[in-house]
């Protein structure tokens, strides 16, 4: 299993909640060799959701390009503080992982 | 190593049938909606051109698309923010493209009703390259670019 992503939300006063999300992963990109000279495997995470109260709030494709340890960010309206986000994100090997948190 | 190669090669011809069939399923919302929708053609896309007909159309230029935090160098090739606001009516999908990349799309979001078209992320990028901002609103496709500088490429080190 891979490590905990950090998410922080936070709702302003015009009620909008700011999301922020760093994820643990390699996002190796399979163009890079080894010192062997062997190709390293593609992997990368593939599909992110973001969702509030069972609501997808954000859902994402990704390719290899997203930099390692990606990082996100992104606004919605609806949330009130004391709520939770949930972020999933899925790669290509099947591999998932959901973390939540607490909008302050 | 070079079998993979050869499949590649023979298989080429019919990744334009697949990338329509891909883009129409794309298309729907439901669909997109689902874990493990994947624009394989889209992200496999090497051309710009084949890039867009992957997701779905030619897109228009468009002022209404600004680049936020986004350097115009980059020191760092391996970290690159990128940060796109569309203040398009009806925004639905951001999606942004590296042009020099071996593989120009570098990531998709779905807006739904109620999320600010707004997002940032961080890409890779091997050499100084145009960036692209693709938007659909309203079922039509909008682009504007920025060109940013690498110093260090991020691709192979």
């Amino acid at each position: 299993m891979a490590d905990p992503m950090r998410i922080r939300a936070a709702v302003d006063a015009g009620g909008v909640t700011e999301v922020k999300v760093l994820m643990s992963h390699e996002m190796e990109t399979g163009q890079r060799r080894d010192a062997a000279g062997a190709l390293v495997p593609a992997w990368f995470i593939q599909n992110v959701t973001a969702t509030h109260n069972g609501k997808t709030v954000l859902s994402a494709q990704w390719g290899p390009a997203v930099a390692k340890n990606p990082f996100l960010s992104f606004r919605f309206k609806g949330a009130q503080k004391g709520e939770k986000v949930q972020v999933t994100w899925v790669d290509n090997k099947g591999d998932k992982r959901t973390d939540e948190a607490t909008i302050a | 190593m070079d079998t993979g190669r050869r499949d590649a090669l023979k298989t080429g011809g019919s990744v334009s049938l697949l990338a329509l069939l891909a883009a129409a399923g794309w298309l729907k919302p439901g669909e997109a909606m689902a874990q493990g929708a994947w624009n394989k053609a889209a992200f496999e896309a090497k051309s710009m051109p084949d890039a867009y007909k992957a997701m779905g159309g030619s897109p228009a230029q468009s002022k209404d698309i600004a680049f936020v935090s986004t350097p115009d160098i980059a020191e760092n090739g391996a970290v690159v923010p990128i940060g796109v606001t569309s203040s398009v009516p009806k925004t639905e999908q951001i999606a942004i493209l590296v042009e020099k990349n071996p593989n120009m799309l570098a990531a998709t979001f779905d807006i739904p009703a109620g999320t600010e078209p707004t997002v940032t992320t961080r890409v890779k990028m091997g050499q100084s390259s145009n960036v692209y901002a693709l938007v659909k609103a309203d079922g039509k496709y909008y682009v504007a670019q920025k060109e940013v500088k690498v110093t260090l490429g991020g691709c192979g080190g």
